[in-house]
């Protein structure tokens, strides 16, 4: 295939090639952004919690006084331990993908000055360690007489769990076993190390916290009720919670149960990504929209292009020319434009991700998607342009001997 | 002349179908993504109060300790209970309210209702005058109310018809948390948006359905809701929160003019440097007063998916632009004969210009109209999800028309180049060629 005569013919529509080159650029531009955009939102969707999401249900209520905790503790506990086919209940006061109540800023100094970042406390009473599924991967795990009652909104002290992603950030390089942290006067010591466990809400407080969290042991009193953590077997869990509902009505029946606090861990977790799925689904709808225009733009111009030259074709199949050849002069001169867009439109990619990550704080655009955008659109462009191409094809060579 | 172009341009339409529908689809997809796009940037950067939003104003001052001080950094979002309290008894603006927000449990006396929480406003005399809020009956209640904590209650229309099927409801009482209220007023449909009294509660949150005495609340302990800042020794139970060191409250104030906001400000930096002489503050004074509009700016009010969105929007609009820029040319010097006849029989170059841009015109405005259908559509996709704010998403008529302007400019943009184009052609040769 000569190269020289399509340029030749492109020269004379330079305006026309110019449109598509530039829509192409335009195409690519946009594409790799919004495909990066999607990975990024698809990453965020299916962050790792570390716990046993799909066996645990979270059970909150409200709307009785301090000093009546340890007695409603002890009544839901028992009620709902009551119910079939529940393996465990707990107290918790965060929920993954649900309320957080422990949301606190910690030092790793005793006069408060070293900032060590701003993490969650999970603070539960025994048993909720175990049923959370949390994986020790060094240290000790929590033993009975680690969890003590306490008077203010955590302990005073405590040997907490912590995650490995912490530890990392905390003391980069060092063993965390044995490290002190404070929250302000209080002071927590690491006694193990839990290989994950994600912030009630991952991803609202900067890239790299999601797995910011300590499990702190305290024994359920004032400060610790009302939330509930209930395990049961994942087939059994949307039942168990239905019959936790009405079991609270009877053991508890002046509380109030929270509607929006009483719900599984997978139910917690789809309506916490909601948000994320539905712009994901636009993403996806403005790249197909995009796609679908770029080619019908392809498709319209080259059939123009191909009416305009019937004369030309006709000719050139008349001297010798097979329809193989006249298919592949059109394909060719796709191939060339989209080349030239594709070219402007990485440079393009990469302006608008320069300003996406200015104004929305995302990661820069990873090489590789610059190729898999030009593949994309390459194999786009042929496909377009095939239609006419095959048009152009079927021109009879008699067409040359007529004149209009 | 404008009528015979248009019937050029119809006939032309009409004898390519494909090229025009091509077209069309382009500038509506553009269109339309761009109107669904910007009409929910417009319903969420609009005006909460329209024609009182610029009077009123949020004043932020510096309570904290030197820890972590940096200078003219921004200070705290809310105030404490004795700053809180000071300004609001100092009644230097026109009216002044303090808040919170809050649940309370709502015990029916109705059989057969169960006890529900209900999202509550805790707020002094000044709220409801000052915000303007429509009453359906009653009132709100006065500042002899506020100082006697009285135990009278507003609710909101839907609470009302929950609970009193809708009748009068003044002077009913409504037992929460164990007391009895006494119902003085009912609120009209009201629903500010943003929700810009208290952006704790969720920036687009629908108003709270009971609204009770600041001090009411306080003297029967009611949970309080929203964000709340401690510093020092401060620790926030709901016991001593009033001597606490923490920022939990927000203090409106209405201004009447220019004048009096720097008055105002005056007044707060006075207050600032009066506390640190009292060596209650430690930080120099850093006061900030922003009407209803600044404090959304400072708040970040409107979300970043829904710029981003727009912007997406935006370039997808201009791709479909381009697009329609080169079908336009091709559609036009197809008809380079036709176009050749008419400069040969005498129309000037202008003429054949406008007779191509009408054409465009004539695009765009079908493009315009499929572009609303798909906005409309692209609406009802926005209020199915889960958003706080998706309710919201309606198309008003400044949007409907900002629609129709839009296809019609993008699409003459778009013509001019093609229309420009087809104006060089050299009528002799195109003659010839025929």
């Amino acid at each position: 295939m000569q190269i020289q005569p399509i340029l030749a013919a492109l020269r004379r529509h330079r305006l026309a090639s110019l449109l598509i080159g530039l829509e192409i650029a335009l195409a690519c531009a946009v594409l790799c952004n919004a495909c990066f955009l999607i990975a990024n939102r698809v990453q965020d969707i299916h962050v790792q919690s570390g716990i046993d999401e799909t066996s645990l249900a979270s059970l909150k209520i409200s709307g009785y006084e301090d000093s009546q905790s340890v007695d409603i503790n002890a009544r839901v506990t028992a009620g709902l331990r009551a119910i079939p086919g529940v393996q465990s209940v707990s107290v918790l006061n965060s929920i993954p993908f649900g309320e957080r109540r422990g949301t606190s800023g910690i030092t790793t100094d005793a006069e408060g000055q070293h900032l060590g970042g701003v993490i969650e406390f999970y603070l539960g009473g025994p048993g909720s360690a175990e049923a959370l599924g949390l994986h020790v991967v060094a240290g000790r795990a929590l033993q009975a007489d680690d969890y003590q009652p306490f008077t203010g909104v955590f302990p005073s002290s405590a040997p907490v769990l912590m995650t490995r992603e912490l530890a990392e950030h905390l003391w980069p390089g060092a063993d965390p076993l044995g490290k002190p942290f404070w929250l302000d006067k209080w002071r927590y010591q690491v006694v193990g190390i839990i290989d994950h466990l994600v912030t009630p809400d991952p991803g609202m407080r900067g890239a790299g916290t999601s797995g910011w969290s300590v499990f702190v042991p305290g024994q359920p009193g004032p400060m610790l009720s009302g939330n509930y953590l209930i395990k049961a077997a994942p087939a059994d869990i949307q039942r168990v919670l239905r019959d936790a509902r009405e079991a609270i009505a009877i053991v508890a029946p002046d509380v109030v149960l929270d509607q929006q606090g009483t719900q599984t861990i997978s139910d917690l977790r789809e309506k916490f990504f909601q948000q994320d799925r539905v712009m994901t689904g636009m993403l996806v709808g403005v790249i197909v929209a995009l796609l679908m225009v770029t080619a019908l733009g392809i498709v319209g111009l080259a059939s123009f292009w191909v009416q305009q030259r019937r004369k030309q074709i006709g000719i050139r199949r008349a001297i010798g020319a097979t329809r193989h050849d006249i298919l592949s002069y059109f394909q060719t001169e796709n191939f060339l434009i989209v080349t030239g867009g594709i070219a402007l439109g990485m440079v393009m990619a990469f302006a608008l991700n320069l300003l996406l990550m200015k104004f929305y704080e995302l990661p820069r655009l990873p090489l590789f998607y610059l190729p898999v955008g030009a593949v994309v659109l390459w194999a786009l462009g042929q496909l377009a342009v095939l239609g006419p191409a095959l048009k152009a094809a079927a021109v009879p060579p008699v067409v040359a001997t007529r004149s209009v | 002349m404008f009528s015979y172009y248009l019937d050029l341009a119809l006939r032309s339409l009409k004898r390519n179908k494909v090229l025009t529908a091509l077209m069309v689809i382009a500038i509506a997809l553009g269109i339309g993504a761009c109107m669904t796009t910007f009409t929910v940037l417009h319903v969420l950067s609009g005006d909460p109060l329209p024609g009182k939003s610029a009077r009123l104003f949020y004043p932020q001052i510096d309570p904290e300790d030197m820890d972590g001080y940096e200078p003219n950094k921004e200070p705290a979002r809310q105030v404490t209970w004795i700053d809180g309290m000071n300004l609001l008894k100092a009644k230097r603006g026109e009216r002044q309210a303090l808040m919170t927000g809050g649940a309370v449990p709502v015990q029916p006396a109705q059989s057969g209702m169960d006890p529900f929480f209900s999202d509550a406003r805790f707020t002094t005399a000044d709220f409801f005058p000052m915000f303007e809020t429509p009453f359906l009956f009653g009132r709100g209640w006065s500042e002899a109310e506020d100082n006697g904590k009285a135990r009278v209650a507003v609710i909101t229309r839907s609470l009302n018809d929950k609970l009193y099927g809708g009748n009068d409801s003044t002077g009913k009482i409504l037992r929460m948390k164990d007391t009895a209220f006494r119902v003085i007023g009912v609120l009209d449909t009201w629903r500010p948006n943003p929700h810009f009294y208290d952006l704790n509660m969720g920036n687009y949150s629908a108003t709270e359905d009971v609204f009770v005495p600041l001090t009411t609340a306080r003297d029967l302990r009611f949970e309080r809701n929203g964000s709340m800042n401690c510093w020092g020794r401060g620790g926030g139970d709901n016991e001593h929160i009033e001597t606490a060191t923490c920022v939990w409250l927000q203090f409106w104030v209405q201004l009447e003019s220019a004048d009096k906001a720097a008055d105002y400000r005056t007044f707060l930096d006075n207050y600032s440097k009066e506390q640190k002489a009292l060596g209650r503050f430690q930080r120099p004074s850093n006061v900030r007063l922003s009407n209803v509009m600044e404090w959304m700016d400072v708040n970040k009010v409107v979300p970043s998916d829904v710029r981003l969105q727009s912007w997406l929007a935006l370039g997808f609009l201009l791709v479909c632009l381009v697009n329609t820029v080169g079908l336009m040319l091709a559609k036009f010097l197809r008809r380079a004969g036709e176009l050749g006849v008419r400069r040969a029989l005498g129309a000037s170059k202008r003429e054949v210009f406008v007779q191509l841009l009408v054409e465009a015109g004539v695009i765009g405005l079908a493009g315009g109209v499929g572009g609303l259908v798909l906005a409309f559509l692209g609406l009802w996709l926005v209020r199915l999800q889960p958003a706080d704010y998706a309710s919201l998403a309606h198309l008003d008529i400044s949007m409907l028309l900002v629609t129709f302007m839009l296809a019609l400019i993008s699409s003459l943009l778009a013509g001019l180049l093609p229309a420009w184009r087809a104006c060089q052609i050299t009528p002799a040769l195109q003659l010839k060629s025929q």
